[in-house]
């Protein structure tokens, strides 16, 4: 253990097994679980906080791949177990941000961020069938189970999904992963206003061709992209997001006749990619590398007929923004803490949900909360009456 | 008595039961087996009526089940003993349909299917399709988080609701989830779905919608052996297809299913195999020659392709009536819905037919073989004495099999009163603790469908007629305490 937990102050505590992270639980108060925790907006710990790293309790549990199930510890790098799923021919569709960069099981269902990819198959809450955590009173417990189709009692691994370590410690996960489209081909579509982007947007994600992801970014998000992913944007730069990404998973021969009718519906052709520099892409939008790392960022809960709306009120703003698994995720960045207030306000006025990222906005991590704050109140009042992981 | 009289201040005459005779039609629901006379039946229209009702069961400390159309097989939506039914079948309005927002917004008693006749006309569908999906509500279904035969692909009915307005049995009115496909915060949605009727009442909820598969390919196979129909799942699996739907029937429920509705069945076969793949017309046709790859290597002895979308339905009609087909061949059945590990399937099925022999009971199967998930048939005559008592017990080994083979004692189905005694086999003190907390944080004085799905959670007094023991308390698997 780096730090035991002491009277003299918070530091970071760091389990080996379960019984050491409930003994550590059970001596320390307020406790914030983090996995691999760069984005301390999302997690926003509470005042005097130690902080919990999950990373030694990691390892895969279990993986059988024709059950189309793996379980395995809260702070098993997502890497890994992305690595052992492909060499199975499986994947996760919910498509998970930041893998590369350390992203761990437990905080990938705790932060409940899904990628492009869930448009087709669902998002984390789609995949997760069961759960071991840590509750405020250090009583170990397990919900759902460990296959794909189950009914029995509460469904309390949904209910972890988007808890930020507010409702207990996850310990333990079980996902459903499902057989990995063989190969992938994304169009890329310049439109000439974001109108006409959004609608070409609604009418693919309406229509029977099923895409894979279907997002609407600025061009810099893809200039160069693939040669240079590495290049970021310049902080002057917000032109708005008319390009169309549009992504299609399947057997390789299939391909190119799918996003053929992809273009023929949409009335244009596109730049196709193919292979790396098509993954490449995707890794990049994924993981926001195209965004300069000091930029503030929130992340909307959108829908598509929304969006036009969004637009207007972010693009007066000079925000950047990217509407990501056809037009329910949007984010919104903006270059420094000066640009938030004026932000802030826009998005009240929006008034769909909105969640910091990477920044810290005046009033706290949710500049626009989500409903269901009594039901919230009372499901945290149950799993940690003694308000041991801080406040909702 | 009083209570009656509170009601009759919120409910019209025409809106409100109490006479015996009228109460009779909602003792029970398929759990036929199980019955119990409510108090008063109420058919709220509007959420208000609903908080009204429910502050007042709560003050008055009067219990209350939410129902839809009463056709929960584990007995969720029996009335509770001294309490209220509020029949949801007059909340029946679709309220909103966003074609471009992939999103419609319900009330609770809307049918099932009424949802995809409604979105037909925008190319969209509702997916989650139980095989009652012609009667039973989207209330019925947020409760027991409904299934039916596209599970694996598709996920069950918590997978397709984002948003939920509730009726809290205080009385409070709460909005969880919205219409976004990711839910903000954590995810309170999903602890409602599936939670059987104790956390309060559904009055409106927002599904998501998809676009109708372009194309859709349904095989089905036959087989000389039970197991040989199992392998060819594993066959179809681990060539990395996805199919909509994997579907099995033995040999009792393929002569039951086609003396019904003459799907036209191979008669002689040990099993049949139902396999579907829907999407995009390319992937579709290229996943295709895989599967058929797939079922000829897997020794099946006919294979028939559905040619078009009459032939398809005919295939579909056999299997989704399969259950009440059943009751051609018994005059009584029992349905398990349990859960083991899709690899395990075959040591499940073969111990269900040794089970079956020593019960000396016909057990016939049918199941969604891609998820794991077997629908036992038991079939008994309920007029033989003792039989009923057999074919529970037979029941009840046929779960505990699944708990021991690491599955669920319920795929689709529900808890509901039948099977709360095993809840407490398959999970733990400090996890029915934890779940129990909830409820309690809920409703303190626990009137929301008391005495379902928590093992040993007091039912109180028995009213109405006296029946004595159920039989199924006799068996051990009931208590009311
Ligand atoms: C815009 C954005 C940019 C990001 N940039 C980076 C980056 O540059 N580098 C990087 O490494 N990550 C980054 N992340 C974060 C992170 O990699 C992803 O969000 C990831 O999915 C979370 O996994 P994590 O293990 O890092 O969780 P953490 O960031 O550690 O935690 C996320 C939330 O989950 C909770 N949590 C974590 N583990 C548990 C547990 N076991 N039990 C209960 N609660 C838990 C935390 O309390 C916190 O509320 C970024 C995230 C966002 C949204
Ligand atoms: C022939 C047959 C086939 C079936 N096939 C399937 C199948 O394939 N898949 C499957 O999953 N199920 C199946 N079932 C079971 C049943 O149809 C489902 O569980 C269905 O969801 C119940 O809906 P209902 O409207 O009849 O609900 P009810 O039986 O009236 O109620 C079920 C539960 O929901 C609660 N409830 C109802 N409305 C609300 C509300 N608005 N708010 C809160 N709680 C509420 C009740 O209190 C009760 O606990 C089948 C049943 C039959 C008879």
């Amino acid at each position: 253990m780096d730090t035991s937990p002491s009277p003299s102050g918070p530091g970071v505590l760091t389990p080996r097994s379960v019984e050491e992270a409930r003994e550590l639980l059970m001596a320390s108060r307020p406790v914030l679980a983090r996995g691999a925790g760069t984005k301390w907006a999302m997690a926003d710990p509470p005042s005097g906080a130690w902080l919990m790293d999950m990373r030694q309790l990691a390892g895969i549990v279990e993986y059988e791949p024709a059950e189309f199930t793996v379980t395995a510890r809260a702070g098993t790098p997502l890497r890994t177990l992305v690595e052992l799923l492909a060499s199975h021919g499986q994947y996760l569709p919910f498509d998970p941000p930041f893998v590369e960069a350390g992203a761990t099981v437990g905080g990938a269902v705790a932060s409940a961020l899904s990628g492009p990819g869930r448009l087709r198959f669902g998002g984390v809450r789609d995949f997760v069938l069961g759960i071991r955590f840590l509750d405020g009173e250090g009583r170990l417990v397990r919900g759902g189970g460990k296959v794909v189709k189950n009914a029995a009692g509460f469904d309390l691994p949904k209910l972890f999904c988007g808890s930020r370590g507010r409702l207990g410690v996850i310990v333990e996960v079980t996902l459903k992963v499902f057989p990995a489209p063989r190969a992938f081909g994304t169009v890329v579509v310049s439109l000439d206003t974001v109108e006409e982007a959004a609608a070409a947007l609604r009418d693919l994600a309406r229509s029977p061709l099923e895409p894979h992801a279907v997002d609407l970014v600025p061009p810099e998000a893809v200039a160069g992209g693939w040669e240079r992913a590495d290049r970021p944007l310049a902080p002057s730069a917000s032109r708005p997001p008319t390009t169309l990404l549009v992504r299609v998973g399947g057997s390789p021969d299939a391909l190119d006749a799918w996003i053929g009718r992809m273009e023929a519906r949409l009335g244009r052709r596109g730049l196709r990619l193919h292979g790396e520099a098509e993954a490449a892409l995707w890794v990049r939008l994924r993981d926001l590398r195209w965004l300069p790392p000091a930029w503030r960022l929130i992340r909307l809960h959108l829908v598509p007929s929304l969006l036009s709306r969004a637009e207007r009120t972010l693009g007066r703003l000079g925000a950047v923004r990217h509407y990501s698994v056809a037009g329910n995720v949007g984010w919104a960045a903006v270059p420094s803490e000066a640009d938030w207030g004026e932000l802030v306000r826009a998005l009240q006025a929006l008034g769909a949900p909105a969640m910091a990222m990477r920044g810290a906005p005046p009033g706290g991590v949710w500049v626009v909360a989500p409903p269901g704050e009594a039901f919230a109140r009372r499901v945290k009042q149950a799993l940690d009456p003694g308000q041991r992981f801080g406040p909702l | 008595m009083g209570i009656e009289k509170e009601l009759a201040r919120i409910y019209p005459p025409d809106a409100r039961v109490t006479e015996p005779v009228a109460l009779a039609a909602y003792e029970c629901d398929a759990l036929t087996a199980v019955q119990q006379l409510p108090l008063a039946v109420v058919f709220p229209e509007t959420t208000e009526q609903v908080v009204a009702t429910l502050r007042l069961c709560h003050e008055e400390g009067v219990p209350f089940v939410a129902r839809g159309s009463g056709t929960s097989l584990s007995g969720g939506s029996v009335p509770v003993p001294g309490g209220i039914v509020i029949a949801l079948n007059r909340m029946d309005r679709i309220l909103r349909i966003d074609p471009d927002d992939l999103r419609a917004v319900v009330q609770p008693g809307v049918v099932n299917a009424r949802i995809s006749q409604a979105v037909a006309p925008y190319g969209l569908y509702y997916a989650p399709d139980p095989s009652s999906q012609v009667i039973c509500t989207i209330g019925g279904n947020v409760a027991f988080n409904s299934g039916g035969a596209h599970c694996l692909k598709y996920g069950m009915t918590s997978n397709h609701v984002l948003g939920l307005e509730v009726v809290l049995p205080g009385g409070e009115l709460v909005t969880l989830g919205g219409e976004s496909l990711e839910v903000a915060g954590a995810d309170l949605p999903g602890l409602f779905v599936g939670s059987e009727g104790l956390m309060g009442v559904a009055v409106t909820v927002t599904v998501r919608l998809l676009p109708r598969p372009e194309s859709i390919r349904t095989v089905l196979a036959a087989y000389h052996s039970l197991e040989a129909a199992g392998d060819a799942v594993a066959r179809v699996v681990g060539a990395g297809l996805l199919p909509g739907a994997i579907e099995i029937m033995d040999r009792l429920a393929i002569q039951a299913a086609e003396a019904a509705v003459h799907a036209g069945y191979p008669l002689d076969a040990a099993a049949l195999l139902i396999v579907e793949l829907d999407g995009p017309r390319e992937e579709v046709e290229a996943d295709f020659l895989r599967l058929t790859e797939a079922i000829r290597a897997s020794g099946a002895y006919e294979i028939r392709v559905a040619r078009d979308e009459a032939e398809r339905a005919r295939i579909w009609k056999g299997r989704k009536s399969a259950f009440s087909a059943v009751g051609r061949l018994s005059p009584d059945y029992l349905v398990q819905d349990g859960v083991v590990p899709r690899t395990r399937l075959g040591e499940a099925l073969a111990e269900i037919e040794r089970l079956s022999a020593r019960f000396g009971l016909r057990v016939a199967n049918v199941f969604h073989a891609g998820d794991g998930n077997l629908h036992p048939l038991i079939l008994y005559d309920g007029r033989e004495p003792g039989a009923l008592e057999r074919a529970e017990a037979l029941a009840g080994e046929i779960l505990r099999l699944c708990l021991r083979l690491e599955g669920s004692i319920t795929g689709e189905h529900g808890v509901g009163l039948e099977k709360r005694t095993y809840l407490a086999e398959m999970f733990g003190p400090d996890d029915l603790d934890a779940m129990r907390r909830i409820r309690l944080a809920m409703d303190p004085r626990e009137v929301a469908n008391r005495g379902k799905m928590f093992p040993g959670e007091p039912v109180g007094e028995q009213v109405g007629v006296g029946r004595g023991p159920h039989p199924l308390e006799r068996a051990g698997l009931l208590s009311r305490m």
